[in-house]
């Protein structure tokens, strides 16, 4: 990508996110009552996070199978309680473990 | 409620938001050389905000419309914890202060100040927000070099931890509500549509996002509104 193209994109993400904080933060005073937009923002991370890894974890690695490995063994692992770093490392060693083997045999 | 009190509290979120940003680095350097990567994280200080915007980037159909769109919905969530703050600041915390530390309203950030006993003071906000914010810059460019240094096979293993912490946030509250089950259920079935069904593969990777996004999230609104505000209940990193 060339610098000026990569410069306008980073100026559209970094000011519409700002602008997202920045304006309800001087001018809203009242909060917002619906249930419906509440609940609405609340499934939003939610729901970015799930579209944004599923199928793109199958394409991240070097094999369709360690991919898949590492989304079931990191969602094992998030069942079981681990934390952010602990299901990272988990998918990690998945990762390695079965494209590692590859190279091996 | 100093200054010191605040980069106090805010070091245990420095600390996880390096490791986040770590693996955004990593991700990163597959489309962009280390510095540009890192500046992304100094100017948005959002995760999944800057997953998205770097997809679009590394997608050659990306436009800067989607971008601007994606940011919008990925990010809208800040607006309400904005208006939530603005009842929490003291009466010092004028105008010019709030444009100037705007940016410091993350998730993690927001929790914290809202679990503080009366009003927040500038300064302690300032203190709060310095080192979430210097360990993301900080984290970003490590996984940046890293990610330009390290084999292929290493950084693309690597490449996954960002995708692991993503199934750490969603996966445990699926576990006690089965609304957010629907929610993500509808959200990873539209996005295996966008990737498999051939009549929806001209669909860019950013509108893919959006779509799946905002139809999940409208759907489950609908059908399962939370009784409860819950707006600082979730653990998403940035």
């Amino acid at each position: 990508m060339n610098m000026e193209m990569y410069f306008k994109y980073l100026f559209v993400m970094a000011g519409v996110t700002y602008l997202l904080r920045a304006v309800p933060f001087i001018l809203l005073k009242g909060e917002i009552k619906s249930p419906f937009w509440k609940s609405f923002l609340n499934y939003i991370p939610y729901t970015v996070l799930s579209a944004m890894t599923v199928p793109a974890i199958f394409y991240a690695t070097d094999s369709r199978l360690s991919g898949v490995c590492a989304l079931l063994t990191a969602v094992v692992a998030s069942l079981f309680g681990g934390g952010l770093v602990t299901v990272a490392i988990v998918a990690c060693v998945t990762v390695l473990g079965i494209d590692g083997a590859a190279l091996l045999f | 409620m100093s200054f010191l009190k605040g980069l106090k509290d805010g070091s245990p979120i420095g600390l996880g938001y390096f490791a986040v940003s770590f693996s955004f680095g990593i991700a990163g350097a597959k489309v962009l050389t280390w510095p540009l990567v890192t500046l992304i994280s100094m100017t948005n200080l959002t995760s999944a905000g800057q997953f998205a915007g770097l997809q679009i980037m590394a997608d050659a159909a990306g436009t800067l419309v989607e971008m601007a769109i994606a940011s919008f919905f990925i990010n809208l969530r800040y607006s309400l914890m904005a208006i939530s703050l603005s009842q929490k600041v003291d009466a010092n915390f004028g105008t010019g202060k709030r444009l100037l530390l705007a940016t410091g309203i993350t998730d993690e950030i927001y929790a914290v100040s809202m679990s503080q006993d009366g009003k927040v003071s500038a300064r302690y906000f300032l203190g709060l927000s310095t080192l979430p914010y210097v360990g993301w810059a900080l984290g970003t460019l490590t996984g940046g070099i890293c990610g330009e240094i390290l084999p292929a096979m290493v950084t693309n293993a690597l490449g996954v931890a960002l995708y692991g912490m993503f199934i750490a946030i969603v996966v445990p509250p699926m576990k006690g509500s089965r609304p957010t089950c629907v929610a993500v259920a509808i959200a990873i079935a539209l996005s295996l549509s966008f990737r498999y069904v051939p009549a929806l593969s001209g669909v860019t990777v950013g509108f893919a996002i959006i779509i799946c996004a905002v139809v999940a999230s409208l759907v489950c609104a609908f059908f399962f509104p939370m009784r409860e505000s819950g707006d600082d209940s979730h653990e998403e990193a940035a």
